[in-house]
């Protein structure tokens, strides 16, 4: 596969599209090929089923470009499979369906184990070791974040708290009030197109977008933010370099790439509120606010709170946004970035990007449970 | 005729509604937070066609007193370079988006309708595990998929996976593609399998009947059926690849690195340089703007449902 690979990387480079995607669609036809074959009856078919229960496992192994003293490993890569052959002979539903199961699912279950599980366990150990990964230094890289003193651990945890406090209620409140504004209007559309489009920008654009408009120069203003405040009389500001409203405009950044998303979504729920509750409610001569404060807000309750807490996961991973416009300067930076930067540093500070990783991800699991447990109740 | 009634009576709330929440003022501030929100990027968009000493020297907005249009940020942008050119950062995307879209949606698809159709025991079990995979957020991943792309893997001393050779890190794409197969399994899996699983019972066991095997049923029932679903998900995963940094940051290092990975390194070096950084960042944006504009239906399906991913 590495010769595949570099292989693959010399070649001219429209070329390599087709290659790479045909020799997978080989893969996976041979994959359901086998599928096919496994289940049929007859004699000699038993002996088919364990060469290809015990035979896969050790072409794959051979594939990954296993080092040859790793004799062991095919070895258990066989056993394995004839142990499948042996449950899939005793199975009481009929013969090869262990195997098809296993064809199906085990291209995606090995890359997930691989990709997710193996990296996760590992990043979570790291964070309890040294920066070399070898010496177990218990919870000294977690007091490192936590020290004022910590080149940017603390200020980016901090920030990140501020970026998910804020990000996602103004870009919820944002939405909200616009899905209603533009709800049955004229061109709603087109109003809705415009808000929405900016998701489909790149964080990256989005950051240059804005890095733009808060530019700041001697002279003649060339960003907007800074015209309108001479326009007004005032001194142009270098609006990046001073924490904390630096952090501020860079949230502003976000909130303009999400609220499309809190738009659509409330847009979709305002419309299923029954137009009988809203008649009701102006019959009882309830005025505009307090028809939507007192009868489509409860509604619409649980939407929200799904979109809220979706861009509050997003805040909390923001990563293109800091690499793009201040590149963690001036305290701006918050802990998706940080970890990148610590582990840049020379020599790689892994120790500290782990245990900032962690910290990640210790703060999405309520977020991603609390909309887990929505989803079920709604299916 | 039974249609004709239909089509009033949902008129009918419609219209209402309609009277009751809208007025003039609603509209009117609609607007205003429309236009704010397109400004910065109508501004950007507009100095790009700015000559580029005008757009350093004066705001975009005095274009309107003196117009002057030119192409030449584009063309000097599409000839630029700094280690690579641009045009080849926008193939390096191109190469990236394309493998890395349809690899995890096949991959899901084979491991979704397993998860949907073949009884076993721990099915749910293994199905919640997956749906759990999704919360790993990517920071978690990046520094041991490099050290395993690199260095391989070593168990008790015996080094058994020698990890890929320096060429096809630095010039090659697997690595990126294996990231971003392997980080859009789960949301994959999940979308899929909510799709498959919507199939009538029925319309698969009368296949099944018909002697067709699974690997047949997945060709001629699931795949069709979940089209809209496969047709959404591989939108958002394109348009996912397309504007990622962060995977591009770490596993492309030289040759390889897409455009928004070139976006940022210059607008670091060369930040003031914005003839460049105008042209450059519609040339990135241009893609995904298409795709939103030509398949806004499906996108709008995708980003909801991928819309935690990552």
């Amino acid at each position: 596969m590495q010769a595949f690979f570099a292989w693959l990387a010399g070649l001219p480079q429209l070329v390599q599209i087709p290659i790479v995607i045909v020799a997978f669609l080989v893969v996976v036809g041979a994959v359901i090929f086998l599928i096919e074959v496994v289940p049929r009856s007859g004699r000699g078919l038993s002996w088919v089923r364990a060469a290809i229960a015990i035979g896969v496992p050790v072409v794959v192994l051979a594939v990954l470009g296993l080092e040859k003293g790793a004799a062991w490993v095919f070895l258990l890569g066989a056993v394995l499979g004839g142990g499948l052959f042996w449950l899939d002979a005793r199975s009481s539903k009929g013969r090869g369906r262990l195997i098809q199961l296993a064809l199906f699912v085990s291209p995606a279950l090995l890359m997930m184990a691989v990709g997710l599980i193996y990296p996760t366990l590992r990043t979570i150990v790291s964070a309890f070791m040294d920066k070399s990964g070898t010496t177990f230094v218990g919870l000294d890289n977690f007091a490192w974040v936590f020290s004022a003193g910590g080149s940017g651990g603390l200020s980016s945890l901090i920030n990140t708290i501020v970026w998910v406090v804020i990000a996602p209620v103004a870009a919820t409140f944002v939405g909200l009030v616009y899905a209603l504004w533009v709800d049955r209007s004229r061109g709603e559309k087109f109003l809705k197109v415009l808000i929405f489009m900016p998701m489909s920008i790149s964080l990256v654009g989005a950051s240059i977008i804005w890095k733009f408009f808060y530019d700041y120069r001697q002279g003649n203003q060339i960003g907007l933010l800074n015209q309108i405040v001479a326009w007004f009389g005032g001194q142009p500001v270098n609006w990046l370099q001073h924490y904390p409203l630096n952090m501020f405009l860079l949230i502003i950044i976000l909130v303009w790439s999400q609220t499309g998303f809190a738009m659509v979504i409330l847009s979709a729920a305002i419309k299923g509120v029954p137009a009988e509750l809203i008649e009701a409610a102006q019959l009882d001569g309830a005025s505009s606010v307090r028809r939507f404060v007192n009868v489509i807000i409860p509604v619409i309750r649980p939407t929200i709170v799904v979109v809220w807490v979706t861009i509050s996961i997003t805040a909390l991973k923001v990563y293109d946004i800091i690499a793009v416009t201040t590149a963690g300067q001036n305290s701006s930076s918050v802990l998706g970035y940080e970890m990148v930067r610590q582990f840049s540093l020379l020599p790689p500070q892994s120790g500290h990007s782990a245990a900032l990783a962690l910290l990640i991800f210790i703060l999405v699991i309520p977020f991603i449970a609390y909309n887990a447990r929505s989803l079920r109740k709604d299916s | 005729m039974s249609t004709l009634t239909a089509v009033s009576a949902s008129h009918r709330p419609h219209r209402r509604t309609h009277q009751v929440l809208s007025s003039p003022w609603a509209t009117a501030g609609a607007i205003i937070i429309a236009v704010v929100w397109t400004l910065p990027t109508f501004g950007l968009f507009l100095s790009s066609f700015r000559p580029a000493d005008d757009i350093t020297t004066s705001g975009w907005w005095t274009f309107f007193a003196h117009p002057q249009v030119t192409l030449s940020n584009y063309a000097q942008t599409l000839d630029f370079t700094s280690g690579i050119s641009v045009i080849k950062a926008l193939l390096n995307s191109i190469t990236i988006t394309l493998p890395a879209a349809i690899i995890p949606i096949v991959l899901g698809l084979l491991a979704a309708y397993a998860l949907a159709w073949i009884d076993f025991k721990g099915r749910n079990i293994l199905f919640i595990a997956i749906f759990a995979l999704q919360i790993v957020p990517l920071q978690m991943l990046l520094v041991p998929l490099l050290k395993l792309y690199t260095g391989g893997v070593s168990v008790g001393g015996l080094h058994l996976f020698p990890g890929f050779a320096a060429n096809s890190l630095s010039n090659g794409f697997a690595q990126v593609w294996i990231t971003h197969t392997m980080s859009a399994l789960p949301l994959a899996i999940f979308m899929l399998h909510n799709s498959l699983a919507a199939i009538p019972t029925s319309v698969m066991e009368a296949a099944q009947i018909d002697g067709a095997g699974h690997g047949q049923v997945f060709f001629r029932v699931a795949l069709p059926l979940a089209t809209p679903t496969i047709a959404s998900y591989a939108i958002f995963q394109f348009l996912w690849v397309w504007n990622d940094l962060l995977v591009a940051t770490i596993f492309t290092s030289g040759q390889n690195a897409p455009i928004t990975k070139m976006l940022s390194d210059l607008s670091g070096v060369y930040g003031q340089q914005w003839y460049l950084l105008t042209a450059g960042t519609f040339l990135a944006i241009i893609v995904p703007l298409i795709v939103f504009f030509a398949l806004q239906r499906f996108f709008v399906r995708g980003l909801l449902a991928g819309s935690t991913k990552g």
